[in-house]
């Protein structure tokens, strides 16, 4: 399973890529795969203002339908919108054009709880 | 994943060996897939694909009166039986609730043998067992037998390639005895995909060989191991319906659209009385089945349904088809009845969606 060491990661499985004082988010490989054939992806709203922990988005596969969570408090700069009419991106290059959401993150002291590379590896296993 | 009191079945190891991910279903531990829905689903439409369901109950009814016994059980005339045919039919509650959807067949003379759902094994037995007659022996055997559905277009070439070139595939609804390197297998023209197909069941001992035996010699056939995501997606588009989902004791087959599986001018069986009062009184509910209109999320179990703006009733079936790319579902709405070509709304987290209801089944075979 593929887990890039410059990432952070969620428990739920989410993955986060720091830039700056925004956060790229997507979901894992390990997510994906449980998941297989995503077929819709709920976006949020640009502008909008998220709490730690709270669903920000939904991925759908044929089977079921998973929340996605925030992993910090902030506001929505962008969102991915090929996932529109493209959300199989997410199993293909969930480290890349599977990306789902950016968020300007309010305190990024929050970020210190996520797992590095080498943690949510033994988490997996 | 607790595998405490979810059972196994005899193939269970051989999930495991392909990469299945496993999920519990109905108290048992299932493939849901190998390595894809949407791959399994078209290769059952296309090609074809082996799906285990070792899960599923065999009751046997037998005695000199068994006939007439199940007869007064299940809600289909079982008099139209002959050895080696059998029928859908169902089981209801003295309310005409669904206690369960099966298949009868008649395999002796006076031998029935009764394939009902997983979950409700126990249930259908203890009641079957509490209605018992003189002269009728009722047994469980589902422990001792494991089974598979083999469906999909090529379903002949594998028949030929399993049993060789003389013995005929059985023709739709019926049943007979083959025997496979010595093993000694029921094989049944039925389904739940919508495919041509067959439905074996066998000693429970001989799982993994047969299990292996199809996929060997169905590999240049293109065939698939086929979890429990493709086979509720193919009988979606076909508006199978599923227990524990479309049906239960809450609704009535009459409401579900299985009219045609209940013989109301048999004499006595349970649950007779209230469903004539009931088609007298005009239906309270029916499901129906719908698509979704243009882009959104898929439907699911236990979304609403609006109609005109009110809400009408409840989704019990819900996915995004692999064959028509758009959402289906199945829904039971109340009155007045509901037509194909009405549009409705489905409401998913909070937002209501364009959906239109469909004649049934909402897969054609192109």
């Amino acid at each position: 399973m593929n887990v890039p060491d410059d990432l952070l990661y969620t428990a739920s499985h989410e993955w986060v890529r720091r830039e700056d004082n925004k956060i790229r988010v997507g979901i894992t490989d390990h997510a994906q795969a449980e998941l297989t054939d995503v077929i819709y992806v709920e976006l949020p709203k640009t502008g909008t203002s998220y709490d730690a922990g709270s669903t920000i988005a939904v991925v759908e596969s044929v089977k079921a339908a998973s929340d996605i969570y925030a992993p910090a408090k902030g506001t929505v700069l962008e969102v991915n919108e090929s996932l529109e009419t493209n959300p199989a991106l997410i199993n293909t290059d969930p480290y890349g054009e599977g990306w789902i959401y950016v968020l300007e993150v309010e305190n990024s002291d929050q970020l210190h709880e996520l797992k590095d590379a080498a943690a949510y590896r033994a988490s997996l296993s | 994943m607790s595998d405490v009191g979810e059972k196994r079945t005899p193939l269970y190891d051989e999930h495991v060996k392909l990469g299945a991910k496993i999920i519990p279903f109905g108290g048992w531990l299932m493939p849901v897939q190998y390595s894809s829905i949407m791959e399994e689903h078209e290769a059952v439409r296309n090609s074809l694909g082996v799906f285990d369901i070792s899960h599923m109950g065999e009751l046997l009814a037998s005695g000199p009166r068994a006939s007439e016994w199940l007869n007064t059980m299940l809600t289909n005339d079982i008099a139209k039986l002959e050895v080696g045919s059998g029928q859908y039919t169902l089981l209801l509650d003295e309310n005409a609730g669904i206690i369960d959807d099966l298949i009868a067949y008649q395999i002796e003379n006076e031998k029935f043998l009764l394939v009902v759902n997983a979950s409700r094994i126990e249930v259908d037995f203890a009641w079957l067992q509490s209605h018992l007659d003189d002269g009728v022996q009722l047994e469980n055997q589902s422990e001792r037998y494991a089974g598979l559905a083999i469906q999909g277009p090529r379903v002949g070439e594998l028949f030929r390639a399993l049993f060789g070139p003389s013995p005929k595939m059985p023709e739709r609804n019926q049943i007979a005895r083959f025997e496979l390197d010595g093993m000694k297998l029921w094989v049944a023209r039925t389904g739940y995909t919508g495919e041509e197909g067959i439905e074996v069941f066998f000693a429970a001992e001989d799982a993994p060989k047969v299990w292996n035996e199809v996929l060997e010699k169905g590999e240049s056939l293109g065939i698939r191991p086929c979890g429990l995501g493709s086979r509720d997606t193919l009988r979606l588009e076909m508006c199978y319906p599923l227990n524990g989902s479309d049906l239960s004791p809450e609704h009535n087959p009459l409401e579900a659209g299985l009219g045609f599986f209940v013989d109301l001018t048999k004499p006595k069986f349970s649950g007779r009385q209230k469903l004539r009062e009931e088609k007298e009184a005009g239906l309270s509910r029916r499901l129906i089945a719908f698509r979704m209109k243009g882009k959104g999320p898929p439907p699911r179990p236990h979304y609403r349904a609006f109609r005109n703006g009110s809400d009408a009733g409840e989704v019990t079936s819900g996915t995004l088809s692999p064959s028509l790319h758009y959402g289906i579902g199945m829904a039971y709405l109340t009155t007045p009845t509901p037509k194909p070509g009405e549009e409705i709304e489905i409401e998913i987290r909070g937002q209501k969606f364009p959906a239109v209801i469909e004649k049934k089944p909402l897969y054609k075979k192109p």
